[in-house]
């Protein structure tokens, strides 16, 4: 061995120590608890997870980075599509290197699915800013959700219609858990409420042509449509065509849960999705004083007024549940214990009063049906005309 | 009689809304012989600069549809010169590499400028609304596409078999090094022919966007649609592309009425008939040797 190569390993060695020696000091003096939230940061549906950090970041504008002394650490890591074994592996590392105590977010269900077994384990709760199938609640007892799920925004809708005199209807759904879930709220709600569906279209997820399903609505002689698609451009589509094709002239009426018209989608949908009625929990345009401060800072996060949309509400909500269980547990890692001290939580959420049913840990809420129109400075929204409190989710009741 | 006709119509403007973004691909893909799988890139360009001219701007439609053209075929000469050039005579897998590089880059960057929302190219109030037309209401733009549709095809075919640079053009293609002993200018030819491909992507990205509406990951979403047209059609081939493009939106819009649950399931099918029955595509020549 000659002497520049002993040099460097000895250099090497001596930083290698500095290092460790850096990173416990940092441990023992700053109590730092991390969050790691995972959604999709990048590609198709980054939108969606600017929208969880924009809710996130407003809360901790709002309320300060620390709960009863412990600092606030949030960790975001990003999986930009649904990918089940990403999100997986993305929690273990979350769980296992990067040391977090909680962990929220997850944009689709799949991947909250995948993550649910690992937080037994980790002795970490899981706070779901969105993935809507009703499902994910029974596969651990760690898990509480602050968005909604499709069956809950879905089944108001029912009752909704046939008072406005609607009895026969075609649902539209496009073919994957949630639509499915969508269509079997939707027609359990309307044959309940004395109306009928006459027919349950599904389309593929790939669908950009809609031209034959409106034809198919159109033969079926249908008054009104129930319609769920996920958000995103297809949506664009399917309005453009149920007015293109006649549809909207004819009479016809469509309504649909607020997926469609999310407020990031509503500039381009504009005219076409006039006069849409939707049903869902949170508008942007909600008038409260606690929803006015809230999208002040979320747009601040975001950057532009036009991007904040629904997803922003769940993170916001979920960082406040985080923060209780944080005070609750001292700051101490206790997955169960955190978990058991939000249940039947009730508090005022920017989309109206809220409260985590204790047992299905989901968010008992106030459903809104809301019409697409203009505020008073021309933008689009969409406006409130209906509520019904106290909703829970009618895909777990049993 | 009513619902086939209503039908019909329907499957006949989505087709040419495809012919249209596709027949600049199968032109590439043809007779430069690049597949060029940035072409849905350079649609979305064209859409995202129409939108830019006709809502921003306020600009009527057609001044939209000429600026995309233009202003996609000014940014995408550079790239000509700089990178195509090099991959002309490249493998096929060096030329699906770069490209797809290239439309990574275009979508970050229309990420970066024109944010992650869709976005709507206002249509003149004439092609706003449904017509009429007896048996059933249409938007005016279907029949604009239809229109549109045929003088492309009709143009392309007249300037390919019927003109001096068709002439040039079809040489090029068939032995390079012949032609350029003839003295015509091969690399002007090529530069001519990507321009008038990329042009045509353009006018079919704000032509066709209220059926594949602009948004920045257009170049992906719908690459392979495009690429299944091209070879169902045989690349290079006006024809071709324009029977493959009626057939397969025939085929997707019928199955779509009849049995939506059935998904994609007939197009599919569809392909791998024609694929398996003529593996050059309907209309597709024969590589030559040159």
């Amino acid at each position: 061995m000659n002497g520049t190569s002993f040099g460097r390993l000895l250099r090497s060695g001596a930083l290698a120590l500095a290092g460790t020696l850096a990173a416990w000091s940092g441990a023992a003096s700053a109590d730092t608890i991390k969050v790691g939230i995972i959604g999709p940061f990048s590609g198709p549906f980054a939108l969606q997870g600017k929208n969880f950090q924009a809710g996130a970041e407003a809360w901790l504008a709002q309320n300060g980075k620390s709960v009863a002394g412990h600092d606030i650490e949030l960790v975001y890591r990003d999986l930009p599509t649904a990918n089940p074994q990403q999100a997986r592996a993305l929690a273990q590392e979350l769980i296992v290197k990067d040391k977090v105590q909680y962990l929220g977010g997850v944009y689709f269900t799949p991947d909250a699915m995948a993550i649910t077994p690992l937080l037994k384990q980790g002795n970490v709760p899981l706070v779901i800013f969105n993935a809507a199938t009703s499902a994910i609640m029974t596969s651990s007892p760690l898990v509480v959700r602050t968005s909604f799920t499709t069956a809950q925004t879905a089944s108001p809708l029912g009752k909704a219609t046939v008072d406005r005199g609607i009895k026969k209807f075609v649902s539209v759904v496009t073919d994957y858990g949630p639509g499915v879930d969508a269509e079997g709220a939707f027609k359990k709600a309307v044959t309940a409420a004395g109306g009928e569906v006459v027919e349950s279209i599904r389309m593929p997820l790939n669908t950009t042509e809609f031209s034959p399903i409106m034809q198919r609505i159109r033969d079926a002689g249908a008054q009104g449509v129930f319609a769920f698609l996920p958000s995103g451009p297809p949506t664009l589509g399917f309005v453009k065509s149920f007015s293109d094709t006649g549809l909207k002239q004819a009479g016809v009426k469509l309504f649909a849960t607020g997926d469609l018209t999310q407020e990031s989608d509503l500039p381009a949908l504009g005219e076409a999705a006039s006069g849409m009625v939707t049903s869902f929990h949170y508008a942007v345009s909600h008038d409260s004083e606690i929803n006015k401060r809230f999208v002040a800072a979320a747009e601040k996060a975001i950057g532009a007024p036009d991007l904040l949309s629904f997803p922003a509400v769940g993170a916001y909500d979920g960082l406040f549940v985080i923060a209780k269980m944080i005070a609750a547990t001292g700051g101490k890692q206790d997955a169960e214990k955190a978990v058991e001290a939000v249940k039947g939580l009730a508090w005022e959420s920017p989309r109206g009063p809220v409260k985590i049913d204790p047992e299905t840990r989901h968010l008992t809420q106030t459903i809104y049906l809301r019409e697409v129109a203009k505020d008073a400075q021309g933008r689009w929204i969409n406006k409130e005309i209906a509520s019904f409190p106290d909703q829970g989710d009618p895909g777990l009741a049993k | 009689m009513q619902t086939a006709l209503s039908i019909a119509m329907d499957a006949f403007a989505y087709g040419m809304a495809l012919f249209i973004i596709c027949i600049g691909l199968s032109l590439t893909m043809g007779l430069m012989r690049v597949v060029n799988l940035a072409h849905g890139a350079f649609a979305m360009i064209g859409g995202y600069i129409a939108s830019y001219v006709a809502r921003d701007l306020g600009l009527g439609y057609g001044f939209a549809i000429l600026l995309a053209m233009i202003g996609t075929v000014l940014i995408a000469l550079p790239l000509e010169r700089l990178l195509y050039r090099r991959i002309y005579d490249r493998s096929e897998l060096s030329q699906v590499l770069m490209t797809i590089g290239i439309t990574f880059c275009v979508i970050g960057i229309t990420n970066y400028i024109f944010g992650p929302t869709l976005k709507t190219i206002p249509l003149p109030t004439g092609l706003a609304h449904p017509i009429d037309l007896g048996f059933r209401s249409i938007a005016g733009h279907r029949l604009f596409v239809i229109a549109s549709g045929l003088v492309v095809a009709g143009g392309l075919w007249f300037l390919i078999e019927r003109t001096g640079f068709g002439i040039h053009l079809r040489a090029a293609v068939e032995n390079v090094a012949m032609a350029r002993a003839l003295g015509i200018r091969t690399e002007i030819i090529y530069a001519a022919s990507f321009a008038l491909a990329i042009a045509l992507s353009a006018f079919g990205g704000v032509v066709g966007a209220e059926f594949l509406p602009i948004e920045p990951y257009y170049a992906l979403r719908y690459m392979v649609t495009f690429l299944v047209v091209v070879s169902v059609g045989g690349a290079g081939s006006i024809g071709g592309a324009l029977a493959a493009c009626l057939l397969l939106g025939a085929i997707d819009v019928t199955g779509r009425y009849l049995m939506p649950e059935f998904g994609n399931f007939f197009f599919y099918l569809a392909v791998i008939l024609v694929v398996c029955t003529f593996p050059r595509g309907l209309m597709g020549r024969a590589r030559s040797h040159g």
